[in-house]
């Protein structure tokens, strides 16, 4: 149930995003849902994609620092709320998220949050005892 | 106005009399007193009775930075511990700092020099010398302090930093001479400046700048920003710290107090002297130096002496500012950093690769060093705050090692240009 998302560390510099595109993109690589965090000289370049494995070593291959890394993805009721009850959940137990992002499903009326959290085994079986479907990376990938 | 006529303006053959005369008493007082010279002597089969006029100093051997570092703090001692009343040390950057322990009789060597040194910039006992070298273990402080005393100057010990303060004091208690590396007093310009001072109002008429590598283009700087005139001073603590040489008002190569300090110019590849004029190694020897003296050391400084009578008047042979090092050593806000040391500290942090690259800059009118480090598999992480951490940690580990304060910028992997031969570690962007 995990997902495999693929970070990258890019340099703050002009044209550097567009390198890793282009490169994934000729290889037939999907970025399914992407995030970039920064600060002024450099920044990480979180994605998920329709192939993990084969992402990762097209970026090693082009001489990015690259890796792949495990986080959680769970479908929200694209509704006033939904978040905040994932959330609250999280906290009652003192289970910290390193970091987040969402995206928006095509096909249904939900909202994919991906949660990075360092307690990964113990945020799982919180969401999953409060019936919270978690996606597994099939889903993701066929989105 | 020249401080000490008599040993300024001797004669030439005069002089070299004299010079042989200290080094013969010299030599003969270390081969007595300190082990490490005598056992250099004998390696090289030399005894005291070989010396007999300055000329002979070639066949001694020469003393590095490293044989000082090796007998830390006291090996070099020529005298009873005792009779030490004061000691300095280096900065330490490059591992064990190197120790000048003066005697009584080596303070008033330094008074005298240092007295010589403020003397080029006509400073009498008329003169408010507001003294911005750091005071402590660091020679910049005191040594200026000594020499001001000897004149009779008005000494204001501010020290080194809080630029408003300096700013107010000397306009409060008239400063006429400046003393400080050449970087502060550029920044000291731009801070009065934005404070709105006009500095061709004040008094403040010489800067006797020092500790650090600077350039014409800069010293023209200078004295517009300041107006004022801007004299190099030059000195290291392995010698006695400042009043080794200066320049006098003709700005022309500084003027060695070769009395007691003797320079030699060597082919650093081989050792032999080099004739006058000719780009080498200065080596000095401390003629008269009593607790810590110091046979032909080699300062790795890149110059050449001048022998031509200067229109000053003094008759001390002069040396070109330092033009460039046998090692890669650079001066960073008066202290000597490595490439090296960097890499050695870099090289002890789990997970960062030996590529990096030091960019040197001067932001302002402070030097800046800036050390990219190269991303890896081991050093990366997705979250930003792990890699923010890393570079804190990396600053942390150069400052504890280097003393200054550095930048240290992760970059991407292969973004340092990777070179056959000599990596190019150093981007000095400095226009010195």
């Amino acid at each position: 149930m995990d997902i495999r998302q693929i970070s990258v560390f890019l340099e703050n510099k002009k044209g550097r995003l567009a390198d890793v595109t282009n490169v994934l993109a000729k290889q037939g690589i999907n970025i399914r849902a992407l995030f970039l965090a920064d600060t002024q000289d450099f920044g990480v370049l979180r994605m998920i994609v329709n192939d993990a494995g084969k992402t990762l070593q097209i970026l090693k291959d082009n001489n990015f620092v690259a890796q792949e890394t495990s986080v959680v993805a769970v479908e929200v009721e694209d509704k006033p709320g939904g978040l905040n009850r994932i959330l609250h959940l999280l906290d009652e137990k003192d289970i910290n998220i390193e970091y987040m992002y969402a995206f928006v499903e095509k096909k249904a009326d939900n909202a994919i949050v991906i949660f990075k959290i360092d307690e990964h085994e113990a945020a799982k079986k919180v969401l999953l005892e409060n019936k919270i479907g978690l996606l597994t990376t099939d889903v993701l990938e066929k989105l | 106005m020249i401080w000490n006529k008599e040993y300024e303006t001797m004669e030439r053959e005069k002089l070299s009399a004299l010079q042989g005369e200290r080094l013969k008493e010299l030599i003969t007082r270390v081969y007595e007193n300190v082990p490490f010279y005598r056992k250099r002597m004998d390696e090289a089969g030399i005894k005291p009775a070989d010396i007999n006029s300055i000329k002979d100093i070639a066949r001694l051997p020469f003393t590095t930075k490293l044989d000082m570092r090796d007998v830390y703090p006291y090996g070099l001692l020529a005298v009873p511990e005792e009779d030490i009343v004061e000691v300095h040390t280096s900065s330490g950057t490059t591992g064990t700092p190197v120790v000048d322990a003066y005697t009584h009789n080596d303070i008033e060597l330094w008074k005298e020099v240092m007295a010589r040194t403020l003397a080029m910039g006509d400073t009498t006992k008329k003169d408010i010398v507001q003294n911005a070298y750091g005071y402590g273990l660091f020679t910049g402080g005191l040594g200026v302090h000594y020499g001001a005393m000897k004149i009779g100057a008005n000494l204001i010990p501010i020290s080194g930093g809080n630029t408003q303060r300096q700013l107010q004091v000397m306009q409060d208690f008239k400063t006429t001479v400046l003393t400080c590396t050449p970087s502060y007093s550029l920044f000291v310009a731009e801070e009065g400046k934005k404070a709105g001072l006009d500095f061709a109002s004040l008094p403040l008429r010489v800067g006797l700048l020092g500790a650090e590598p600077w350039s014409d283009g800069m010293r023209k700087e200078i004295e517009e920003k300041l107006h004022i005139s801007a004299i190099d001073i030059y000195g290291l603590t392995e010698i006695i710290g400042p009043g080794v040489s200066a320049e006098c008002e003709y700005k022309d190569g500084l003027h060695i107090n070769e009395d007691v300090f003797y320079p030699e110019i060597i082919d650093p590849d081989t050792g032999k002297i080099l004739p006058d004029g000719e780009k080498g190694e200065l080596v000095f020897t401390t003629l008269t130096k009593e607790g810590t003296p110091v046979i032909r050391f080699r300062t790795r400084d890149i110059t050449y002496l001048m022998r031509e009578k200067c229109q000053c008047g003094r008759n001390t042979v002069r040396m070109h500012r330092s033009l460039g090092r046998t090692d890669d050593m650079l001066i960073i806000r008066g202290v000597n950093v490595f490439p090296s040391q960097i890499e050695e500290v870099l090289m002890t942090i789990q997970g960062v690769e030996p590529h990096y690259q030091i960019v040197v800059d001067r932001k302002g009118q402070l030097d800046s060093i800036e050390v990219q480090v190269e991303m890896n598999d081991r050093l990366f992480s997705d979250e930003i705050k792990n890699l923010s951490k890393a570079e804190k940690m990396i600053e942390e580990k150069l400052y504890a090692t280097l003393n200054i304060h550095t930048v240290v910028k992760l970059v991407e992997t292969n973004s340092i240009e990777r070179s056959l031969g000599k990596a190019k570690r150093v981007i000095d962007r400095r226009q010195l």
